[in-house]
């Protein structure tokens, strides 16, 4: 039979989610993936809250996760926003074509 | 029963993940970060929080990713831009992207590595007061200043949202 889940299991598979979503922001060249490997990243930090909270049976890291996942909805619209300036700009959305920044 | 739901969700969870990372056409990888999130809403339903997996349907999949498919669809880009680099290599690529994979990789090494150091913890009784009106109350009262300051963000993002993507300026 399957082992049954402990905290230790929810903490990897949350580490692994959240290094799923670290290698697509360094792998990816499209700025809308790049957005949504940062959603799976935060994802992966909301679980940890989650798992700790049933762990130490309280619910601030539920409600810390509510402000992530708040915090994640504002970020996304001004993320997507910035997106659409920079793709009326340059017409594409390759993170290497926005070098005015660049030394 | 519990443990068999777990590594269901926990599978389909990795899975859908490591596809929204692998896809090229951004709606595929849209969709795909929808069904991860249902998994781990799943997740949330086995750890006793049936409040922050409706949260998750409801907010992350039904209104964060639907914008997400609203600006996929506006800007109608199918395909990745891959610049002078015609053949995508993944692990072989251009310096900083192979950097990036040998980093993430390093980083899960380290952070379950650092897991197998602690001792396995099970987790407390079932029924530790995680009630949706616990959640409120303390939600309510000592959290009522942090509540208050993210309606004040969630809106400065609208109004920041509406002026940086307005046509003319």
């Amino acid at each position: 039979m399957l082992p049954e889940p402990t905290l230790n299991t929810y903490l990897a598979l949350s580490a692994v989610l959240f290094s799923i979503g670290t290698a697509g922001v360094f792998l990816r060249r499209n700025l809308i993936t790049i957005l949504l490997s940062v959603e799976v990243m935060l994802n992966a930090v909301n679980l940890t809250f989650v798992a700790v909270d049933r762990f130490l049976g309280t619910v601030d890291g539920q409600i810390i996760a509510f402000f992530v996942i708040t915090v994640a909805a504002a970020e996304a619209a001004v993320g997507l926003a910035i997106l659409i300036a920079l793709y009326r700009h340059r017409e594409t959305l390759s993170p290497d074509a926005f070098t005015t920044l660049k030394w | 029963m519990d443990a068999l739901f777990f590594w269901l969700f926990a599978v389909v969870a990795i899975v859908s993940s490591v596809l929204v990372v692998g896809q090229r056409n951004p709606m595929y990888s849209v969709l795909l970060l929808i069904v991860s999130f249902a998994a781990l809403s799943g997740l949330y339903v086995l750890l006793n929080a049936p409040f922050m997996a409706v949260l998750q349907i409801i907010v992350y999949a039904g209104a964060i990713m639907v914008l997400f498919l609203f600006v996929v669809m506006l800007l109608n880009v199918t395909k990745e831009d891959e610049g002078n680099d015609p053949k995508p290599r993944f692990v072989i690529g251009p310096g900083p992207r192979r950097l990036g994979a040998v980093l993430a990789v390093v980083l899960a090494v380290q952070l379950i590595w650092a897991l197998r150091t602690i001792a396995d913890a099970p987790f407390m009784a079932d029924g530790v007061g995680t009630t949706v009106k616990d959640i409120g109350l303390r939600l309510f009262r000592e959290y009522a200043f942090a509540f208050e300051a993210t309606s004040i963000l969630i809106l400065v993002a609208m109004v920041g949202a509406v002026i940086i993507a307005r046509k003319d300026r």
